[in-house]
């Protein structure tokens, strides 16, 4: 633990993330847990959270930094939708229409690919193969992989996906008071 | 259908395949338990060397070879990494393995622990398997109540923990150097070798990476023994001393233009033909195949003509293809263009190159924008001599680079070119007659992003 202050994670965080510790001889290897950790909470790794890892690991906050701008997966500027659809677009899927399912999803949508919609309810990124090609083309959303995609049908099977995504932050507990979660 | 009854696949679409129970039922775990309580860890590997396994996750090299490179008598601790970043594209037999029978996977991890006298196991999961993760965890906690991980299992002196550890969407975590890198929270830039992660792996300690498919194996292997192993697949040819043979079960994936893709097992040395007729159910709509990638896309293409060409370990590379991969087979149908295909394995390369070696960096995103100038009608046939440059010069094989990834961009590259460069030349001077015949410097269309 450390006396810096932390601003993006809680204690149940910092919990969580000792409770892998155990699992790794090195501090250094739990830089992508807590990333992931981080992540799942608020969506994106802001840099004041890379700083909390960074001190919660006894690492220099570049170190966790350069690991995270490695992985394109964590967005650092804003969160990524309450949805986060990754369309796959490689051969498997591309042969069955991948392409064609990115475009139209992204048009009816009114985002580019990359892009969140303004109700940030959704973020639509391109994806290389997601393994499962025998579903292609397929589109991988939070948890939910949805098969066998029609772009007609897709945006419908993305709703069904926001609904339970709107259930669960439902039943989430709400942060504590002295954890701050909105952004400062 | 076809006569060969699977084994890796048996408990698939069965009720409750994912349990310890459905495991224990059909024999799992008592192998584990018996090679526990009778054999030593050296036996382990000489039964896993006797059966001739090679690694299923790309390479094929032999496991209980592997297995033999640790340094012996070494004070420890000494990893096992499972490699389940399964990204190469048209790949997901491991998926299924896992989301389906994890126990399978996990006796194998275990059995394969004991051999090389791991005490902790890291499965790398990549991203991208949700279901797969919460299959595995729950199956490792069934194994932890079942007394089958922790100290001292059943009595013996041997201590085991498995861990799952996340990916984070990035192909080169495949590449056993960037895995450990990544295990290790660092960008998963692969490692200069030697030394090889036998020596010095995950934490600097001694680390064997295998495939989830080749844990499935070691499994069965340690169930049905070295001589049922042994009685599947191609035999080593007699006149060849170096050919360890393609024993063993293979998963196959297919997918692409075929009726009924999925995820099927053959012996290794199926035809690619049989696979897509007696398994697939034919090219899709009636059509013909114009080609088919053997085994993930760095493989490059067999066109139609190559069908009846055995998928072992060897049957590929007599083909012009680099091998038989992941065993992932893509169906093409006639009515693609060859140019489209190269295109989306340039546009996967250029975004998965980790961006250490500048020769695989740059060369991926050059490619990658010759290509889209080719779709986009302003092709040259200098272009594809360019391209050709580019492919015999970024990799492993022409030295260049530290890991294999530009070896895998860069033959379809020349595989490709090779085989379709009349339907090449064809696209370019119908879609660019005017300039199809220059050979001065062109400006790139736009500027592509890497890592």
């Amino acid at each position: 633990m450390t006396s810096h202050a932390l601003k993006r994670l809680t204690p149940e965080m910092v919990a969580e993330i000792e409770a892998l510790a155990p699992r790794y001889p090195d501090r250094r290897a739990l830089v992508l847990p807590s990333l992931h950790l981080v992540n799942k909470a608020l969506r994106h790794v802001p840099l004041d959270a890379v700083v909390d890892v960074a001190n919660v690991l006894g690492l220099p906050p570049a170190e966790v930094q350069d690991t995270l701008t490695f992985y394109q997966f964590f967005h650092q500027q804003k969160p990524h939708g309450t949805v986060r659809a990754f369309v796959c677009r490689s051969i498997s899927c591309a042969l069955r229409g991948g392409d064609e399912l990115l475009e139209k999803l992204c048009s009816q949508y009114g985002i580019e690919p990359y892009g969140t919609t303004d109700d940030g309810s959704l973020t639509i990124e391109p994806a290389e193969c997601l393994g499962a090609c025998d579903f292609a083309p397929c589109v991988l959303a939070n948890d939910d992989l949805l098969k066998n995609l029609d772009p007609a049908a897709a945006a419908a099977a993305l709703e069904a996906v926001k609904i339970r995504a709107d259930q669960q932050n439902a039943q989430r507990p709400q942060p504590t008071t002295h954890s701050p979660m909105e952004d400062a | 259908m076809p006569p060969f009854e699977p084994v890796l696949l048996e408990a698939i679409g069965t009720p409750e395949s994912h349990t310890i129970a459905s495991y224990r039922a059909r024999g799992g775990y008592a192998p584990f338990e018996k090679l526990l309580a009778e054999k030593q860890p050296v036996d382990v590997i000489e039964l896993v060397k006797s059966a001739g396994l090679r690694g299923r996750g790309g390479a094929g090299f032999p496991t209980g070879l592997k297995w033999s490179f640790l340094p012996k008598d070494h004070p420890g601790p000494v990893y096992l990494c499972v490699n389940a970043d399964e990204s190469e594209p048209g790949t997901f037999n491991n998926r299924i393995l896992m989301e389906d029978d994890p126990h399978q996977v996990i006796e194998g991890t275990m059995i394969s622990s004991y051999a090389t006298r791991a005490t902790t196991a890291y499965i790398y999961l990549r991203y991208e398997y949700p279901h797969a993760w919460d299959r595995l965890q729950a199956a490792i906690d069934e194994a932890y109540a079942a007394g089958l991980l922790g100290k001292n299992i059943k009595g013996s002196n041997f201590s085991l923990d498995i861990y799952l550890h996340r990916g984070a969407a990035a192909y080169i975590c495949g590449e056993e150097t960037g895995l450990i890198e990544s295990i290790e929270g660092k960008r998963a830039w692969p490692r200069i070798k030697p030394p090889f992660p036998a020596i010095e792996g995950v934490f600097r300690k001694p680390t064997v990476v295998n495939n989830i498919e080749t844990m499935a194996c070691v499994a069965q292997i340690a169930r049905r023994g070295v001589d049922w192993f042994r009685s599947i697949g191609v035999p080593a040819d007699p006149a060849n001393p170096r050919d360890p043979g393609s024993y063993g079960p293979k998963l196959y994936c297919l997918s692409g233009h075929v009726e009924k893709p999925g995820c099927y097992e053959a012996p290794l040395g199926i035809t690619l033909r049989e696979l897509i007729n007696e398994y697939g159910g034919g090219v899709w709509k009636g059509r013909k195949a114009k080609a088919a990638i053997p085994g993930g896309i760095s493989m490059g293409l067999m066109t139609e003509a190559e069908f009846d060409t055995p998928l072992d370990f060897k049957g590929p590379g007599t083909v012009g293809c680099m091998g038989l991969g992941t065993a992932a087979v893509v169906v093409i149908d006639e009515t693609v263009s060859i140019v489209d295909f190269l295109h989306n394995s340039c546009r996967f390369f250029a975004h998965e190159s980790c961006g250490q070696c500048t020769p695989c960096r740059e060369g991926t995103n050059w490619n990658l924008r010759i290509l889209e100038r080719i779709r986009a009608g302003k092709g040259r046939l200098k272009d594809l001599e360019i391209l050709l440059e580019n492919g015999t010069t970024m990799g492993m094989m022409p030295g260049s680079t530290i890991c294999g990834l530009a070896d895998g961009a860069a033959w379809p590259i020349k595989n490709v070119i090779h085989k379709f460069r009349d339907e090449f030349e064809d696209y370019i001077k119908r879609t660019n007659p005017e300039g199809w015949m220059v050979t001065d410097p062109v400006p790139a269309l736009q500027i592509v992003g890497a890592h």
